[in-house]
């Protein structure tokens, strides 16, 4: 009974990871003959100026996602986890980025950034109107504020989730003890949620370094090389220049960067407490 | 911040800052629903944020005009075909992994679990190799078959953990009246699951809905365009048409907001359960 499911993940996903593992020693363009190449692409990939810039803008890309999102989610998420109504409202809303599809997120956000026709002219801020995707100097970070858009409210949705499981005791019994908000705050509210961090991190930090489809509309890599991240690197080695292996090669690595990230966190913070925290939430 | 429970005393900062981000996000909600309204000659005249001074239905009548159906159809198929033999396939299996006594179900699980890591991007070179290999290139069926594959594992998860709340005792009834695994497969376990299911089933539906690379790499052409490449494309074909590529864009959410509207709960407990991805 279980031979379906193995033969479809088995064909398409297990057979594929081993696939890219061979296809990094070969050539092939994608349709003609497959060759050899020993450790060709390797060595290629290595020496590239335009991958190792890809690897350290993604390496840049997921810090500063990470400080962005963080901060923020961990704020709504808190806040979030109240009872009122209008909470529950708020919560609604938050929610709807998530139905969103990349592809609509990136355009949405080319018009809105536009500097002639978006936002910035309609508030007559100049401070607003700026070539948001057109400046190399701007561009990852507006990437890094859409990604954030898209994907906070999933994470204020894990933070909320968390929050809710303290047990309401500990902050009854800290305020008989006279602990003001902001105590209570950084002496239960913030060690109590460890795990809901851990969890969230990485699943930010994975995500980052895989995120694709965003950044290929919105930017597509762009301007000059200034958003051509790991995965965008290897599409575009791949399917754009024809250079399979070698586009083998950067997926690999980032397999191999995303596992040793996940983890490397779960060992750092304890990962069994973690997975069964996370069951609960 | 920390007074989320503690309703007399207000939340200033927290509130302060949930208000300033529902601003960030309705922000280009709103501005996509008002452009898809402005008739294309105001665009370049109008404030892009105020209210169309002629609003109209134009734009969905240029988009309708350009095969938007066509792609509308393609995801439906893609979507509901993915999700069917998603949920069909990982049942089962789950079912195997809750039943077996030997280390067969429990190493079906960890390949689950190990399966969950593995990111779409990285696999998609050897993928797109099969799929020419197979000769399905540029079909639906391109689309469905990794589609579902990338679905299992999370599926199997959520099902798994699900099914293990069944008490044994219901089984080994079904077992003395001598039914077969398969009849307490569809009499007594699909049931049981329906729940389940059905979170993880929308959940599914809206990734595959809103997949972009599998699309991207594996068809080529308008006939076999699903929604989030047809976006891709519009915004390429319309150009300065920006009403069209967003009144789009307000088309192809329809169906998830209604599924948002109608299984909200669904929904967000399936995206809690599946951690992103």
């Amino acid at each position: 009974m279980a031979a379906p499911a193995l033969i479809l993940f088995g064909v398409f996903a297990i057979v594929p990871l081993f696939g890219v593992a061979a296809l990094s020693f070969v050539h092939w363009d994608g349709l003609g003959a497959i060759t050899w190449a020993g450790f060709d692409n390797w060595t290629d990939a290595a020496s590239d100026p335009v991958s190792r810039n890809a690897l350290w803008l993604t390496v840049k890309l997921t810090v500063l996602c990470v400080l962005f999102q963080a901060p923020v989610s961990l704020l709504l998420g808190v806040f979030l986890a109240g009872r009122q109504r209008y909470r529950a409202l708020l919560a609604t809303l938050f929610f709807l980025p998530l139905l969103f599809s990349s592809a609509a997120v990136a355009i949405t956000f080319t018009a809105l950034l536009d500097p002639n026709f978006g936002a910035g002219s309609a508030l007559d801020l100049p401070l607003l109107a700026q070539n948001w995707l057109g400046d190399p100097q701007l561009a990852l970070y507006v990437v890094v504020f859409v990604i954030g858009w898209c994907f906070i409210p999933f994470h204020t949705l894990i933070y909320q989730a968390g929050t809710r499981q303290i047990p309401r005791e500990l902050y009854e019994a800290s305020r008989m003890d006279g602990a003001g908000p902001v105590q209570q705050f950084f002496h239960i509210t913030l060690p109590m949620l460890k795990y809901t961090i851990v969890t969230s991190t990485t699943l930010m930090t994975v995500g980052s370094l895989t995120y694709f489809d965003l950044i290929f509309v919105l930017t597509g890599g762009g301007p000059g090389n200034a958003t051509r991240v790991l995965p965008l690197d290897m599409y575009l080695t791949g399917f754009r220049s024809y250079d399979m292996g070698r586009a083998s090669v950067l997926a690999l690595v980032l397999v191999i960067v995303g596992l040793a990230v996940s983890l490397g966190l779960n060992r750092i913070t304890g990962a069994s407490r973690m997975e069964s925290q996370s069951e609960g939430s | 911040m920390a007074l989320q429970r503690n309703e007399h005393r207000p939340n200033v900062v927290g509130a302060a800052f949930a208000w300033l981000w529902l601003a960030v996000i309705i922000l280009p909600i709103y501005y996509i629903f008002i452009t898809s309204l402005r008739p294309r000659e105001d665009y370049y005249a109008e404030n892009p944020l105020s209210w169309p001074a002629n609003p109209t239905l134009t734009a969905y009548q240029r988009v309708l005009e350009n095969d938007f159906l066509r792609f509308f159809a393609n995801s439906v198929v893609v979507t509901a075909a993915s999700v069917a033999v998603t949920l069909a396939v990982s049942v089962m299996a789950a079912y195997v992994v809750v039943r077996s006594r030997d280390g067969f179900g429990r190493n079906l699980f960890r390949v689950a679990l190990l399966g969950i890591a593995i990111p779409i991007q990285a696999a998609i070179i050897p993928v797109y190799y099969l799929i020419v290999q197979l000769g399905l290139y540029d079909t639906l069926a391109a689309l469905i078959l990794p589609s579902i594959a990338f679905s299992i594992p999370l599926t199997l998860l959520i099902l798994t953990s699900f099914l293990r709340e069944i008490p044994e005792s219901l089984f080994e009834s079904m077992r003395m009246d001598g039914a077969t695994e398969w009849r307490i497969l569809l009499r007594l376990v699909v049931p049981l699951a329906r729940p389940a299911l059905a979170t993880v089933g929308v959940y599914q539906a809206l990734q595959v809905w809103n997949g972009f690379l599998f699309p991207l790499v594996l068809t080529q052409s308008a006939e076999t365009r699903v929604l989030p490449l047809s976006l891709w494309s519009f915004q390429g074909q319309f150009g300065v048409d920006v009403p069209a590529v967003l009144a789009a864009v307000v088309l192809s959410i329809l169906p998830m907001l209604a599924a948002y509207i109608l299984a909200r709960r669904q929904l967000v407990s399936g995206l809690t359960a599946g951690f992103g991805k």
